[in-house]
């Protein structure tokens, strides 16, 4: 239950306004909260003087039987033409939500939030989600840890889904933590793998000791059952028809700007394309073997040909050829792409931990004792910089072939 | 001001087997080192205190007592003082407990702190999960994939370069507050000789959970709210191939031939 300090309270007013459920009033010099708390949380980081807690029992097996549905996150990215649209992900997690929501005989629902902006929400329903429930508000014009966590931990506490889902991209892995925190929840991150067991509980798997082992996990004692999921592992929920009950649901929300305690001054997007090596499909990955930066065209290059980026080991960041944030491996990126082509790397264990749960793994080295070897689905032990430049162009005839039938 | 600075201790990467029988971790003979992004955290902090003389820079973790060894580690770095929660009461948290446990040592131990910093993400895990679930249970403000910091003229804010998809952002946040580390720009530096013998004297505290507020059935494997039920090895890839002694003309073709029959590029014949 939710408990004031009143000897700390100063009567502010901060949570009255925060609480989406109109559940906390300040009356007498002091915040009293009524029977509508639904335990949300969002009044207990907004309060500045900390005279609010939240003391939780775990819930009863009969109170877990009542928690019911799936909820994914419908995380959004900005579109060309000032829109907001649901990201790849979260088709990907609709294809499983579907999967588990069916095994359950329950339905899936997608929470999307944003401004006026928001567009696509209805395309969600061709992709197997039952309900969209749509949460705008000018404050969530752009993504902030506190006014989403509030707004989703609202939502939870309204919707008592059994499953919770969100995908494992750098917004995802903050946001998912602070809801587990917040209403004591347990919490898999980065799945790569769900399923029921016949205790209808939500069985996690996922690679821990980078790729080394996998380890199951579930999560007894708390209800929304939340993972991660890791982008690209799953495929993206066919389009079909969409189901004659879906619907939209909007959802009222509360939010103050005293709520929102981080402020971007500054924004610094990188020029390349090809930053966002965590959630491309192909990944083009260079090595010391690339033997100098001019080389890096012939990457690119090879890259562009396949639709996919580049991306580089820890050796060629140092070297300064390309940015900290194309780096994969253990102090880098973990990405684990459709394919992944391997130039001039040797394979370092820590480079093939951030790598190698990627679909297919091709490498090319010189050194025909390279332990990437060990890890691919098909190697060449050769001069890369002699084999690219023709690659490239094969791959290209082979695109303009067969677009001209 | 007081910094804090969560670390974690994690077996080397490179040495970690798999008994295939019992599909468990062996352990044995495995090297620890403190987990490179809380050693990025720590730079952080460091540099932080450069800029801020008079900070103090306290390095905390949660362990079996083998933990020293990462600690000793940071008070090398330029660490002030670290402190240990050691107890057989805290073996087998999970994320959520780590995070309760912590939280309750900080407030315990450093109360008027102004920054708690931690690593992105362990390497052994993998979860990304500890730091925010502090900041949680303590009600702060947080900032994750930090490159850069400096504090506000007044020291009451601090701004954050942080990575993010589509680039870097900066990001700006009263204190106190959370503050993860990605590896930045900061230069990984070996500790001097005389650093490491000045770390011997710095001060090393051991808590158990005695000294600690919180509950008991909130610590450890008991407290953990998510349960292990099954490690396995991964699937390992059966029938990778390696070709030697191609020209590169022959190299091109097989590549072409293997991405085609994988439908990564149109054509070729389809595979069977």
């Amino acid at each position: 239950m939710l408990s004031v300090n009143k000897d700390i309270c100063n009567s502010c007013g901060l949570c009255e306004k925060t609480c989406p459920f109109g559940a906390i009033t300040v009356a007498d010099a002091c915040a009293v909260p009524n029977e509508n708390c639904t335990l949300c949380g969002a009044c207990v980081n907004v309060c500045p003087v900390g005279a609010l807690s939240i003391a939780r029992k775990r819930p009863s097996p009969e109170k877990m039987a009542e928690y019911a549905g799936v909820l994914v996150w419908g995380e959004c990215e900005k579109l060309p033409g000032d829109r907001l649209a649901p990201k790849k992900v979260v088709y990907e997690l609709l294809s499983q939500a579907r999967c588990l929501a069916d095994k359950l005989g329950e339905t899936v629902t997608v929470i999307v939030l944003g401004d006026d902006r928001l567009v696509g929400v209805k395309t969600l329903g061709a992709h197997g989600a039952d309900r969209v429930l749509r949460c705008r508000h000018p404050l969530l014009d752009r993504y902030t840890i506190d006014g989403f966590a509030n707004v989703i931990c609202s939502a939870i506490a309204g919707e008592k889904p059994s499953v919770f889902l969100l995908g494992a991209t750098p917004n995802g892995r903050e946001l998912a933590p602070r809801i587990a925190a917040r209403m004591d929840l347990g919490l898999t991150a980065d799945c790569t793998q769900l399923d029921i067991d016949d205790q209808r509980q939500m069985v996690q798997t996922r690679p821990a000791f980078g790729g080394n082992i996998m380890a199951s996990i579930i999560s007894p004692y708390t209800r929304p059952q939340m993972a991660t999921v890791r982008p690209n592992v799953f495929p993206a929920a066919e389009f079909g028809s969409v189901s004659k009950a879906f619907r939209v649901d909007d959802m009222a929300v509360t939010l103050s700007k005293a709520a929102i305690r981080t402020k971007i001054v500054e924004e610094m997007p990188l020029c390349e394309a090809s930053v966002n090596i965590e959630a491309a499909q192909v990944i083009v990955a260079a090595g010391r073997g690339c033997q100098n930066k001019e080389n890096l065209g012939l990457i690119q290059a090879l890259a562009k040909a396949l639709g996919g980026v580049m991306a580089g080991s820890r050796a060629i960041v140092e070297m300064d050829w390309i940015p900290h944030t194309l780096q994969v491996g253990q102090s880098g990126t973990t990405v684990s792409p459709q394919l992944y082509i391997a130039v001039g790397i040797s394979g370092a264990i820590q480079h093939v931990v951030g790598m190698s749960t990627a679909k297919t793994i091709v490498a090319i080295n010189c050194d025909p004792e390279a332990p990437i070897f060990k890890v691919v689905d098909l190697g060449i032990v050769g001069d890369a910089l002699q084999i690219l430049p023709g690659l490239t162009q094969a791959i290209r005839d082979a695109a303009v072939k067969a677009a001209k039938p | 001001m007081k910094i804090v600075v969560c670390v974690k201790q994690v077996p080397e990467i490179s040495n970690v087997r798999i008994n295939r029988e019992t599909g468990t971790l062996i352990r044995e003979g495995v090297a620890s080192i403190l987990n490179p992004f809380c050693e990025y955290a720590l730079d952080l902090a460091v540099h932080l205190k450069k800029e801020s003389p008079g900070t103090e820079v306290i390095a905390v973790s949660m362990g079996p007592p083998q933990t020293r060894s990462a600690l000793m580690r940071c008070l090398e770095l330029g660490a002030d003082r670290a402190i240990l929660a050691s107890d057989r009461k805290f073996a087998g948290a999970d994320t959520w407990a780590t995070g309760k446990t912590l939280a309750a040592v900080i407030k315990a131990a450093v109360p008027d702190f102004n920054l708690i910093l931690v690593g992105k993400q362990a390497i052994d895990g993998d979860t990304a999960q500890v730091g925010p679930e502090i900041a949680e249970f303590m009600g702060l403000p947080q900032v994750m994939y930090g490159v850069t910091a400096e504090f506000g003229k007044t020291r009451k804010r601090i701004r954050v370069r942080r990575e993010v998809e589509s680039g870097y952002e900066v990001v700006e946040m009263r204190l106190p507050g959370v503050v993860s580390a990605s590896k930045g720009r900061l230069i990984r530096r070996l500790p001097s000789l005389k650093a490491i013998i000045d770390a011997r004297s710095k001060p090393l505290k051991t808590l158990t959970a005695v000294d600690l507020d919180i509950d008991d059935s909130h610590l450890g494997l008991k407290g953990s709210l998510t349960q292990v039920v099954r490690i396995f090895p991964p699937q390992s890839r059966a029938d990778g191939r390696k070709l030697e002694g191609l020209d590169p003309e022959g190299a091109r073709k097989a590549i072409l031939a293997f991405l085609q029959a994988q439908h990564y590029v149109e054509g070729g014949q389809p595979s069977c």
